[in-house]
């Protein structure tokens, strides 16, 4: 009898173990499938970015040159060329480059939020059925072509475009205005195409804003635009840190927009880099221009972390 | 307060009139007879005849919606499996690694993310091999890598929303974590995948950049070409083009709403 | 097995030992962190009790349920269930079934499905499974509504798909998480003697968590009471009403009145105790291992005081007062009243006739008082 119960739970502890080895396989198979290609396609990529921007620009295939030699007795030698960074320092091509993404990142914020703030107010505070009409209107846009949409604004600004057409027409203006290829047709281009992505987030936090904390408000003597500029104001800062970001950060590396309503005086980092690439072939070049913005969206990527976190904490 | 001040209105609409003015002008010079797109000149279709026949615009659509459909699909099941591992999953090494990951991609500019890959993939050739010159196969992984950053989005805030307890049910009654997955998290998350995934074929039709440093000679998406004929001017077979696309979107999003919305009742 | 129905019919296997217990807890101990939340807790259940975890929010009574059910692991100690060891078993391979607090039922599948699902689960046939939830929805008496989904179901009727559920796989134990807290008075009422019947006929054990006393004192067999992580007092349910052994459990459960006072008299068949509050001297009956001089407390239950007009003229366990506030209840009446000491004593007397004339009311001058062995005396 102790024999067969012995028989038992020896099979029993056997089955158990593997099926707790077969169970961590699976767990880690989910973890690292993901984790892996993440790894291997987003991570390591930027450790070759990072890697080539130290080395030489050389007639090859590919064109940049080896970090790491051989010398005899046997050692490798690590050469680092920080050439790319100082050409970047001293051409002040770059250093304008980088200073006028800046300013149109910020400009171009600046002036989505303005528009968009107003827009995400009233929908947050519509009816259910009118905000979901309304909402789908926003989003509708952002699944057409959003190369294409830039494109209609070209029909729009050039000098034989729609808007010179109407105000010639109706005899505002004798001269056509020079619209294409300024910095002008670079805002409405951007303007135009993050719309979407600073109204949702500033709706999504409007939205959850609680009615009867405006109501306190306007029971304890304050009019609507005090209410607006005391309350709903700094209660949306979130919203409009997270909307602000999600601007910021992806406008500053914009190409599309200056290639195609810019002109020869507009100046963005994301269109020099694609130059530096595509026509003078300097890979190294590049790579440091890629570095160096990297590092300069660190700050406004942590500040969008901290405003995600801020609103999932305040929403629990 | 349900009334908005006339300022609010005012805006609102002048904001939806911006956005709407520029899809409207594609549509109307679509089918302008002149080839001076923004002249009227009268009522013609044939700019869409002409897109039809253009051998260099259909082949570069077809790559392009290949490659969506492709990237699409993979950007789900990755998206899916982070998203699932994120929220469920307690700790694990790495956890800290692919949470800040798999959120990069959404604000990364594109350019970073096309010029890291493209160098990603000739160091690799020149390593391993492989892959062999770049083309559809270096497009469709540089997709699915930023696409499956919005699935997880997506997916990540479903499964927040979703009662645990179903889980842990299905757990007490005898189903092994596999099963569980299947049978109860998998249906309920489902619209999730769903807009994932058309979030990702959206975004990989209509991406300019990323497909340009990591394509090769042969492989024109479709962006790729628009791009290249609108650098030289407005030409109205592209207005064409984009009416088909707008008119297709309006329709889906269309379709969706009203699916969506018996459930609601 | 001879023991089925043997708790059903009366006997007490936690007194008689004539039994080795179902479930076996020794000194579980969970922490998350630095926070404590159960504490060395060490509980014999037996088979077929329906056994009740009572505490208020926050004492740990669901985590020791859900270290039972395999969804958080023990940070210390062991639990053993029918002599098995439940270390490393997984929460899907243990013989334990829970009811959800929110009945958790799949909202995606029907009632037929969602019952048949832990069947399926343990490789039973479609057909045979079909077979047994049909049996399943009779016994519930949810037949009719087998195809439907839960989002088409009340809240009493959602209960019974997720009771149903957890009980189809007969298994050793059933855990139940505030099983009756959505449903309202009149349904709760009537559902606490259905799960009592379905138990006792199906013979399985039951541990309910539950932070309702009345719940926990019309259902069990046995009351644990938690707070704070531990376990402070395990009985039968009159015994933790009639009995309770802190000032804590006292008034953890139903209603008391406390005195606070000193031992005068401490003699081996009777203890008195000088009570400022009561400006009298309490006599109880029986002895109390104290010293002299001791601080004690004294402990009786609203339902055990007389109110009268007269004085009943006793030397010790009359207290004199003013009606505060009358609670009318209908079958009984709740009296406030306030001893010259500033006191307030709480007095319930059942209304035996339907119009007393002489009935006590606002500010009348009364007498309390009580039998010799009413109350219970508490060191703690």
């Amino acid at each position: 009898m102790s024999f067969s119960a012995n028989k038992a739970t020896f099979g029993t502890l056997i089955k158990r173990t593997l099926v707790k080895r077969i169970r961590f396989r699976g767990r880690s198979l989910v973890i690292g499938i993901p984790l892996w290609w993440l790894i291997v396609f987003f991570l390591i990529p930027f450790v070759v970015v990072a890697k080539i921007s130290f080395s030489e620009a050389i007639i090859a295939r590919p064109p940049y040159s080896s970090l790491l030699e051989w010398k005899e007795g046997g050692f490798l030698l690590l050469k680092l060329h920080f050439s790319n960074y100082l050409y970047l320092l001293e051409d002040s091509l770059y250093i304008s480059a980088y200073w006028s993404s800046i300013k149109v990142a910020f400009f171009s914020t600046l002036i989505a939020l303005l528009v968009a703030y107003p827009m995400a107010y009233y929908i947050a505070r519509s009816t259910e059925r009118r905000r979901n009409i309304l909402l789908m209107l926003i989003i509708l846009p952002f699944w057409t072509s959003f190369l294409l949409r830039v494109y209609a604004w070209i029909g729009i600004l050039k000098t034989h475009g729609i808007i010179n057409n109407i105000l010639m027409s109706l005899g505002i203006t004798s001269e056509p205005l020079v619209m294409m290829q300024t910095n002008f047709a670079v805002y409405v281009g951007i303007v135009y195409t993050y719309l979407p992505f600073m109204i949702l987030p500033l709706y999504t936090n409007l939205v959850k804003l609680d009615n009867s904390l405006l109501e306190a408000s306007a029971d304890l003597g304050a009019n609507p635009l005090t209410t607006f500029f005391k309350i709903t104001l700094p209660l949306s800062v979130p919203g409009i840190i997270a909307g602000s970001m999600l601007v910021f950060i992806p406008v500053v590396g914009e190409f599309v927009i200056p290639a195609l309503l810019g002109g020869p005086d507009t100046l963005m980092i994301g269109k020099v880099l694609w130059d530096e690439f595509f026509s003078n072939r300097d890979w190294p070049v590049a790579s440091a221009v890629a570095i160096v913005m990297l590092v300069l969206l660190v700050i406004p990527v942590m500040l969008l972390r901290n405003a995600q976190n801020a609103s999932r904490a305040a929403s629990t | 307060m349900k009334k908005s001040s006339w300022f609010v209105a005012t805006a609102t609409v002048l904001g939806f009139a911006f956005l709407y003015i520029p899809i409207l002008s594609l549509i109307i010079f679509s089918f302008n007879k002149s080839r001076l797109v923004t002249v009227w000149a009268g009522f013609s279709t044939q700019w869409y005849g002409k897109l039809f026949a253009d051998p260099q615009i259909l082949g570069a659509a077809w790559i392009s919606l290949k490659i969506a459909f492709i990237s699409a699909s993979l950007a789900v099941v990755l998206g899916t499996l982070a998203a699932l591992v994120l929220v469920r999953f307690r700790r694990f090494h790495g956890k800290n690694l692919l949470g800040a990951m798999i959120i990069a991609p959404l604000v990364m500019p594109d350019v970073i993310i096309g010029l890291s890959l493209l160098l990603l993939f000739v160091a690799m050739e020149a390593m391993f091999g492989w892959p062999a010159g770049r083309g559809l196969t270096t497009i469709i992984i540089a997709h699915t890598t930023f696409c499956m950053a919005y699935v997880a989005v997506v997916v990540q805030s479903r499964l927040v929303d979703m009662d645990e307890s179903l889980e842990e049910a299905a757990l007490d009654l005898g189903a092994k974590p596999a099963r569980v997955f299947f049978d109860v998290t998998l249906p309920l998350i489902s619209p999730a995948l769903v807009s994932g995934w058309l979030l990702s074929f959206t975004l990989s039709l209509d991406d300019l950049v990323i497909a340009s440093f990591t394509s090769g000679p042969g492989a024109s998406t479709l962006p790729m070409v628009i791009f290249s004929k609108v650098r030289l001017g407005v030409s109205p077979d592209i207005n064409a083009l984009a009416t088909i696309i707008i008119v297709m979107v309006a329709i889906g999003v269309l379709l969706a709403a009203t699916w969506m919305k018996p459930k609601r009742v | 097995m001879d023991s089925q129905k043997k708790i059903a019919n009366g006997a007490k296997p936690w007194i008689e030992q004539s039994e080795k217990p179902f479930i076996r807890i020794s000194n579980l101990t969970k922490k998350f962190g630095d926070f404590t939340a159960v504490d060395r807790v060490c509980l014999d259940i037996y088979r077929e009790e329906l056994f009740c975890l009572l505490g208020g929010s926050g004492c740990g009574k669901s985590t020791l349920l859900r270290m039972l059910a395999g969804f958080e692991t023990p940070s210390d100690g062991h639990i053993e269930i029918d002599g098995q060891d439940m270390a490393n078993v997984p929460a899907f391979a243990r013989p334990t079934n829970m009811m959800f607090q929110s009945y958790a039922l799949f909202p995606h599948m029907s009632v037929e499905k969602n019952v048949a699902y832990g069947l399926l689960r343990d490789g039973v046939s479609k057909s045979e499974a079909a077979e047994q939830v049909a049996d399943m929805l009779k016994l519930v008496q949810l037949s009719d509504f087998a195809k439907r989904r839960p989002d088409q179901l009340s809240g009493g009727q959602r209960q019974r798909v997720a009771l149903a559920r957890s009980l189809i796989k007969r298994p050793k134990l059933l855990l139940l998480d505030e099983p009756l807290g959505a449903l309202d008075k009149k349904l709760r009422e009537e559902t606490q003697f259905e799960l009592i019947n379905i138990q006792e006929s199906l013979g399985v054990t039951f541990i309910v968590v539950t932070h309702d006393q009345e719940e926990a004192m019309t259902l069990s067999t046995r009351i644990g009471v938690m707070d704070q992580g531990e376990i402070v007092q395990v009985g039968e349910p009159h015994e933790i009403y009639e009995f309770p052994l802190s000032i804590f459990i006292a008034d953890f459960i139903g209603s008391v009145n406390i005195f606070m006072g000193r031992v005068s008299d401490d003699a081996t068949n009777y203890v008195r105790i000088h009570c400022r509050e009561a400006d009298c001297d309490i006599h109880v009956s029986h002895g109390v291992s104290c010293t002299q001089n001791q601080k004690l407390w004294f402990a009786i239950r609203p339902e055990k005081l007389t109110i009268t007009r007269e004085n009943p003229r006793g030397k010790y366990n009359v207290v004199k007062g003013i009606v505060d506030e009358i609670a009318y209840r209908g079958n009984l009446s709740i009296f406030r009243i306030k001893l010259a000491s500033g006191k307030m004593l709480r007095v319930t007397k059942s209304n035996r006739s339907r119009r007393d004339e002489d009935a006590i009311s606002w500010d009348d001058n009364v007498y309390i008082s009580w039998d010799d062995t009413a109350g219970i005396v508490l060191v703690q």
